[in-house]
């Protein structure tokens, strides 16, 4: 598509930005398309490593975009990506609230939404799907990933612990 | 112990820029359990900036428009207390620690990423990564799927089929499926299905970490 990967980077966020609606979560199967699948920006493994580095830092889940961003061109490609994927729904926020008291209880502005919540629960249910078939390479790996549902369905567990047990089944040797 | 502040009482002053910045560092930094729980908190209980009905209004905006729900927060909040400057300082405390945390984890993950042991490792985190977002679309279906049968359904199992199984772009899916969806709630609202049946639902503290 393009020579430049900043401005391949650049397209292709700051376009994903305003269609991942349910947030980053609903965008995770559309940038595995695109960084794995269509420009080969890094290999399955690296996305799906990507994403639980993600999740292991503080802040918003989003931050996974600046990983991709910074394994295809470094230092400036992470900047491009977070300012690609941030930028055009903040600058939407911020007109929005501007006039959201004006459009709040407007009956297209509530059918808008509830059209659009199954849309992002297919989605998130999407991300779910290829990041099992990217992190479920054997059957071990796949029962951690059940286990974890499990625990995480039914009890209050802080998630850090999921992590560090995964990790130390990882790290044993059995995944 | 102090008397916890009420939070439906009146909202006290306004924040100074720095102020703002730091909350939202704070919130972004304090991760686990969610940023939301944490925004809430210092917003609404410590500083009492928002009584929790505007909070909740601020919020439910941020989920109406596209892109992640906290940094779009961050921005409608800044706005409101200091223009366009207060929405480039929440956002900029927001987003600024986890970026250069992420940027450090990127730059090993680069140099050491292809140690044997350190793979072994997420290996593991990744499968129970995986498993938390699992936890979560299980949260948001149940509510949904345990209901009479109607569009709602129809439209969440097509996004994920066009999405997941058949790999289309998620531009295209959006663009047949939305405005479908849109008009099926214009014209046949689902009874007491909307947002708010999915977000009432009690997220356990796992499930809600990953939802940020």
């Amino acid at each position: 598509m393009n020579d430049n990967p900043l401005l391949a980077i650049f397209g292709y966020f700051a376009l994903l930005s305003l269609f991942a609606v349910g947030g980053a979560n609903a965008a995770i199967p559309e940038m595995h398309r695109i960084a794995v699948e269509v420009m080969h920006w890094m290999s399955d493994r690296q996305f799906a490593d990507s994403f639980a580095i993600a999740q292991l830092s503080p802040g918003p889940n989003v931050i996974i975009v600046t990983l991709i961003g910074y394994h295809v061109a470094g230092f400036a490609g992470a900047g491009v990506a977070t300012v690609a994927m941030c930028g055009p729904t903040c600058l939407l926020s911020f007109f929005a609230a501007r006039t959201w008291d004006r459009f709040k209880d407007a009956p297209w502005r509530i059918a808008i939404q509830a059209g659009l919540v199954p849309v992002s629960l297919g989605l998130i249910a999407a991300s779910a799907f290829v990041l099992a078939r990217a992190a479920d390479k054997n059957i071990y790996a796949a029962l951690v990933t059940a286990l974890t549902v499990a625990v995480a369905s039914f009890t209050s567990v802080n998630p850090l612990w999921l992590f560090a047990a995964g990790g130390i089944l990882g790290l044993s040797g059995w995944l | 112990m102090p008397e916890p502040a009420d939070p439906s009482s009146a909202i006290s002053g306004m924040p100074s820029l720095g102020e703002l910045f730091i909350s939202f560092v704070v919130v972004s930094v304090s991760g686990f359990g969610g940023a939301l729980p944490w925004a809430r908190r210092m917003i609404v209980e410590q500083k009492r900036w928002m009584t929790t009905e505007e909070f909740n209004e601020a919020f439910a905006l941020a989920q109406f428009l596209p892109g992640p729900n906290v940094v779009n927060f961050s921005v409608v909040f800044g706005s409101r207390f200091g223009g366009a400057a207060g929405a480039a300082v929440a956002l900029a405390g927001l987003m600024g620690p986890p970026l250069v945390i992420v940027t450090v984890l990127a730059v090993l993950y680069a140099q050491f990423g292809d140690l044997e042991i350190l793979g072994r490792i997420l290996t593991g985190i990744t499968a129970a990564a995986t498993g938390l977002l699992i936890a979560v679309v299980g949260k948001m279906a149940l509510p949904l799927f345990t209901k009479r049968w109607s569009w709602p359904q129809a439209i969440a199992i097509l996004a994920f089929a066009g999405v997941a199984i058949m790999r289309w772009p998620l531009p295209w899916v959006f663009v047949v499926l939305a405005p479908v969806a849109v008009a099926l709630a214009w014209f046949k609202p689902a009874k007491k299905f909307p947002t708010e049946a999915i977000k009432a639902t009690k997220a356990t503290k796992a499930t809600e970490a990953i939802e940020r």
